[in-house]
């Protein structure tokens, strides 16, 4: 049977789409879509990049990826996709693929860390990495070790990562690239509901009457979920209000009723009016829905003095003279500041009044119980008057109309009936005050009743496309364990080590060693081995240069895994080719719970292998002996680690078993046996498990020929059990392979919509069998507290608990720590593009991708522009206390400034933007503000 | 001594453009002379260029334009200092142009609407005409060229697949204007909406930057010159419901009109040929 190209185009389009939603195919049109395609192999599995978790389904061939599609089957995106999941097919096969270990080598063939890279085998580049993490080790104890990981990791690689670190090298120096993107949202769920991750769904969008994006961009950052919110808007243009609150007008302000533009940090002084409209209303409309509050919340407080999560007086590299004068005027400020003119009223509740000096503690989580009358006290000094003065983003905008809009942002929130949505991302987690505007969102929604509940709720959306999944869900981050368990609870540690099969006491109780503190600790001559993980470190970090600089003038050995080379792989002194996402097995977990597995579908390139591979060969080289005596007090650990080889003996591990026979090759992980009658496995390849026809020569010097047992369902198997019982249970494995991902807790085969809501989860439901209540807030963590008021606790009063409550903060408006003056005039914000991922690494080797963006734009306010002599196009400076980077000013198309502020993405190392950012934190959640830094622009 | 190093370059740019022309014209003698005398359908002229047939004869071939694209001082790569490849580029043999005259392809530099145009005021014939890209107050606008159209293949734009995209939409100088989004909901997938780009003429400039950012393997939206791009509703009749319409046939007037039917000139011509059965 002859088909010319439009007809076999669209019979495979028909055939796919009509099975995917189980629709009887007639005889005939199958017949053509098999021969079409008969040799493509179409499979599922998740779009590489953000954190909406779009499905695709990819066609392979001769061993190459060809094509993609959206998968009509999937719920989020059914069949659709953005430009970048388009190009999920092109970002495999770039030209500067990296393909082989590269050293740094002198003429003579050894490690040098002023040398060129030069190719090396895999056994070489393992011995370089055994040597110095072992000096590493000899120096700083285990905190000497440290891992940038990834939001990007497979489930399965981030197992692997965390095993080998935690509980074999016992250091908790591994965090991962989402404590960039979403820190400030775990911490605000752990202080909010004592447990991590959002109540609702994506199916609220369909379910709501208003959505408020507050900080967020959702028309480039995710497409796939604004096409849904604008579908919802056009379903009913009337009744459902779309509001975006932002910091300069992009293109999420195009379909929105009001757009309102805030001065970067003001948020905090917006939600508090929200939350004061609310209270001082109640009185009178019956706002707050009081039968909810009172059998589901408590107020609370904490300490407002918490610093800006900067560098602190007396650490090593301040004390060296590392930082300039000029950037010390800013990092002064976390040991004390002036109480200016504009906080002050906000900060008069909690005692301070302008021009007093407010002397700074290092960040803490601490907090307390207080009255409603306090919190009450707390609103107090958010009237409209206030709130339009300090938050009016557009100096040019007229006040009165100004207030007018804050006035129809509280309407919406309180009108009865009316289903409100908060979404938000990077704008309110990058924030010196992240975790609070965080914690202020849900205030607003709980007192109105309007959370954990269809079409409404307060919705935290991520990134990256397993921030969820991997960083937060697996605890690739310093201070966590998987399934919301922490390294600091005794317990917990019990109930890993368990699991793990290693002796009680190995695991550290100390995890304080975040992404920027891994920078600063390698600044300071603590960390002398780092290894990158699927990530940019060096690309993504604020005050970039000090971080290069330590990496390439410092005694220390940096390896960078990754498909391709960037700034980070520039830094290191070793580059591991790995395998990208489809080049191995895997699973991702979107922002909405969802948890998506695919297969391995093709090769990886070159000698490339996986991350998880990395980290087991890594673990061959190291036993007992090496790693679990006695360590002693070692950077932020000011306790010795205990020995426990004796108790390792005593399991029947030997002094000299590796790390890879007690974490990966052992008896639990051989019952998962490769069997390709499977269906799940028949067909496809498995590298790490059965090697594959590349014939790699492995980290031994001799071919890869696979761990002979089906390690991917182990890593994840192992780390799901640890889930399941406790309100993230995960489905089994296979499972996975026969669904369109599932949003956890699963539990009897069915998954959650909306947790914490009795009529939904399973666990609410139990939680509120006695009581009858709608909710319960049934997170663990923080749920017993002190009490006391808005200037502090009193210990006299004891602890009170609070089960199954969730929290309602008392968090005021403060200035970040750097603000235009008059010589550095302009704020500067850092985001992203909808053509680029990230660091780029990936989609500026797509040439379409490239030619569409290829360089990152100064975007700026035309009057600006014009008053500093600069022409649209032309090149400027742009100059922080730190740096300057040049760019391209552009005062037109999609993203539009007021003035006073800049905009510039991130992507492009070559303007690297980085090096002007501030690396001031959230000091709770150490999440760097990208969003906020003071610069000059002139012409260049 | 950066400032005589830059008229050098200059220079050095003026006499390479210059030469080009020379050299074209020399290879003008020799071949393609038919093919290139004959004005293209598919040429894009710099902002303000007149109407292409007048331009053909009104433009002089001195390269000044180009020159004064090239040398602009927002083209500078960023990295090296140095100048970039300029948008307007002078037609040598082969490139299917009237040798020597200017012209642009958006897939490799697109125009990037300066606001100064620097290209125009150079312009010694009248062929690049200052008043057509000039506002009421006589400032230059470039917002007010028609250097062509940009016209969208909705069967190859991902836009009108469902993907989103919108990449011409956010590369638009005039986004909102000359490009807008068109949003329609996805009935297929019942929760997704078609995020379509559409074109306004009244707007664009075809200045080419959503042609080169678009993704598609080759670009689903294009520029084309305006003779080619566009139609023309009659003269005969106007819309009811705008006033502005009336403008578009203020040089009506009535016509004889002929068909088939009607070719023989005259009704009795018509009545006298009747043969009815």
């Amino acid at each position: 049977m002859a088909l010319n190209r439009r007809d076999f185009l669209k019979s495979a389009a028909a055939a796919s789409a009509a099975s995917a939603v189980g629709i009887a195919v007639p005889s005939n049109l199958q017949a053509s879509a098999n021969e079409a395609q008969k040799d493509w192999r179409w499979d599922k599995a998740a779009c590489r990049f953000c954190g909406t978790g779009c499905g695709i389904m990819m066609a392979t061939k001769g061993g190459k990826i060809v094509a993609v599609k959206g998968d009509p089957a999937a719920p989020v995106n059914r069949g659709l996709n953005c430009i970048k999941g388009y190009f999920n097919a092109k970002i495999m096969y770039g030209a500067d693929r990296l393909k082989q270990p590269l050293l740094r080598q002198n003429a003579k063939g050894e490690y040098d860390k002023q040398g060129q890279f030069k190719p090396v085998s895999w056994e070489r580049a393992f011995d370089e990495m055994e040597k110095h993490a072992k000096k590493a080790l000899k120096h700083a104890g285990p905190e000497g070790v440290a891992v940038f990981a990834s939001g990007q990791y497979t489930v399965m690689e981030g197992v692997a990562a965390q095993k080998m670190m935690k509980a074999g090298f016992r250091s908790n120096a591994i965090d991962p690239n989402a404590r960039h993107c979403m820190a400030s949202a775990v911490v605000g769920f752990y202080q909010t509901f004592g447990v991590d991750e959002p109540a609702g769904c994506y199916d609220d969008i369909e379910l709501t009457d208003t959505v408020i994006s507050w900080g967020a961009n959702m028309a480039e950052m995710h497409p796939i979920l604004w096409s849904r919110v604008t579908d919802r808007k056009l379903s009913d243009p009337e009744r459902v209000k779309i509001i975006s609150i932002q910091t300069y007008t992009h293109r999420t302000s195009d379909i929105a009723d009001t757009e309102i533009l805030f001065s970067p940090s003001t948020d905090l002084a917006l939600w508090n009016y929200v939350a004061r409209e609310i209270v001082m209303r109640d009185e009178k409309e019956k706002c707050i829905d009081w039968d909810f509050v009172n059998k589901h919340m408590v107020f609370t407080a904490g300490p407002v003095n918490i610093g800006y999560g900067m560098r602190r007086a007396g650490e090593k590299s301040i004390k060296e003279g590392k930082y300039t004068d000029l950037e010390m005027e800013i990092i002064n400020k976390e040991m004390k500041t002036i109480v200016s003119a504009k906080e002050a009223p906000a900060l008069a509740p909690y005692g301070y009044k302008e021009g007093d000096e407010m002397k700074h503690t290092a960040g803490t989580l601490k907090h307390w119980h207080i009255s409603y009358e306090d919190y009450k006290k707390s609103l107090e000094p958010y009237t409209l008057e206030y709130t339009a003065k300090i938050v009016k983003g557009d100096p040019d905008e007229d006040i009165e109309v100004f207030k007018k809009k804050l006035q129809q942002l509280a309407d919406l929130y309180i009108e009865k009936d009316r289903k409100v949505v908060s979404f938000w991302t990077m704008g309110m987690n990058q924030h010196t005050r992240g975790t609070w505007v965080n914690t202020l969102s849900y205030n607003v929604h709980f007192l109105l009743n309007k959370q954990a509940k269809p079409g409404n709720g307060a919705f935290s959306l991520t990134g990256q496309p397993s921030a969820c999944g991997t960083a937060r869900e697996v605890g690739t981050f310093t201070h966590r364990l998987p399934a919301d368990m922490m390294v600091k609870n005794p317990k917990h540690r019990a109930i890993c080590e368990k699991k793990w099969m290693i002796p009680d006491g190995t695991l550290n109780g100390v995890g304080k060693q975040h992404i920027m503190k891994i920078h600063r600790d390698i600044e300071d001559g603590l960390v002398k081995f780092a290894w990158i993980n699927v990530c940019n470190p060096y690309q993504d970090s604020a005050s970039a240069t000090h971080w290069i600089k330590a990496a390439r003038e410092m005694d220390n050995f940096i390896v960078c895994s990754d498909g391709y080379p960037g700034i980070s792989a520039m830094v290191s002194d070793l580059v591991l080719p790995t395998a990208m996402i489809y080049e191995k097995w895997g699973a991702y977990g979107n922002a909405e719970r969802r948890t998506q597995h695919w297969r391995q579908q093709v090769l990886p390139v070159g000698d490339s292998m996986s991350d998880t591979w990395q980290w087991i060969e890594f673990s061959k080289r190291f036993t007992v002996k090496d790693l679990w005596g006695e360590k002693a007090p070692s950077g932020p650990r000011k306790k010795p680690l205990a020995d426990v080889i004796g108790k390792a003996k005593a399991m029947g591990y030997t002094e000299d078993t590796t790390m890879f026979d007690i974490l990966f090759n052992n008896k639990v992980a051989h019952t998962y046996k490769k069997d390709m009658t499977d269906p799940i496995q028949k067909g496809y390849d498995d590298t790490e498990s059965l090697g594959d026809s590349r014939k790699v020569i492995g980290s031994d010097g001799k071919e890869w020929k696979g761990y002979g047992f089906f390690i991917h369902k182990y890593l994840f198997e192992e780390y799901a059990a640890f889930t399941r019982g406790h309100g993230h249970d995960l489905a089994p494995f296979d499972m996975y392979h026969k669904v369109r991902g599932l949003k956890w807790p699963v539990v009897d085969g069915k998954e959650t919509q909306w947790r914490f809501n009795a009529k939904y989860d399973p666990y609410a439901a139990k939680a509120t069998k006695e009581s009858g209540n709608s909710h319960a807030f049934y997170g663990t963590l923080a749920k017993k507290l002190l009490q006391g008021n808005l200037m502090g606790p009193d210990k006299k009063l004891g602890k009170k608990a609070l089960p199954n409550r969730a929290k309602i903060f008392a968090r005021p408006y403060m200035d970040p720590p750097e603000m235009p003056d008059a010589n550095y005039d302009l704020w500067l914000c850092t985001g992203r593009v909808l053509e680029h991922w990230h660091s780029g690494t990936m989609t500026m080797r797509v040439p379409e991708l490239y030619r569409a963006v290829p360089e990152a734009l100064c975007y700026m306010n035309p009057k600006d522009a014009k008053a500093k002599g600069l022409k649209q196009g032309g090149l400027c400076w742009i100059e922080s206390r730190r740096g300057k980077v040049k760019a391209r000013v552009e005062t037109r198309g999609r993203n539009r400034p007021a003035r006073g502020l800049v905009f510039v993405p991130w992507f492009d190392e070559k303007v690297f933007i980085n090096k002007v950012c501030l690396d001031a934190t959230c000091p709770m959640s150490k999440q760097t503000d990208y969003k906020k830094c003071a610069v000059k622009i002139t012409k260049a | 001594m950066a400032n005589s190093n830059n008229n050098d370059r200059r220079k050095f740019f003026a006499t390479t453009l210059q030469s080009v022309g020379l050299t074209a014209l020399g290879g003008l003698l020799w071949s393609g002379y038919a093919d290139e005398v004959k004005a293209s359908p598919l040429v894009l002229r710099p902002p303000g260029a007149i109407k292409e047939s007048d331009f053909l004869t009104a433009c002089i071939k001195c390269g000044l334009c180009a020159e004064a694209c090239q040398n602009r001082d927002t083209n500078i790569d960023k990295i090296t200092g140095e100048a970039k490849a300029g948008t307007l580029k002078m037609a040598k043999g082969g490139d299917h142009k009237l040798i020597g005259t200017p012209f642009f392809i958006p897939t490799e530099v697109p125009c990037y609407m300066c606001e100064d145009i620097p290209c125009v005021p150079v312009c010694p014939s009248g062929a690049l005409d200052q008043a057509s890209v000039s506002n009421e107050a006589g400032e230059l606008d470039i917002n007010l060229s028609r250097m062509g159209l940009a016209v969208v293949h909705k069967e190859s734009c991902i836009a009108f697949w469902g993907i989103q995209c919108d990449a011409c939409y956010r590369a638009c100088p005039l986004l909102g204007e000359a490009i807008t989004i068109e949003m329609s909901r996805n009935e297929r997938t019942g929760k997704h909406t078609f995020m379509l780009p559409i074109v306004h003429d009244n707007a664009c400039t075809g200045c080419g930057l959503c042609e080169i950012a678009c993704v598609t393997e080759k670009p689903a939206i294009f520029i084309l010159p305006n003779e080619v791009s566009k139609g023309k509703a009659g003269d005969h009749y106007v819309k009811g419901w705008d006033k502005e319409d009336e403008k578009r046939i203020e040089n009506a007037v009535a016509e004889e009109t002929i068909t088939e039917l009607s070719k023989k000139g005259s009704a009795e011509g018509y009545l006298n040929s009747g043969d009815l059965y």
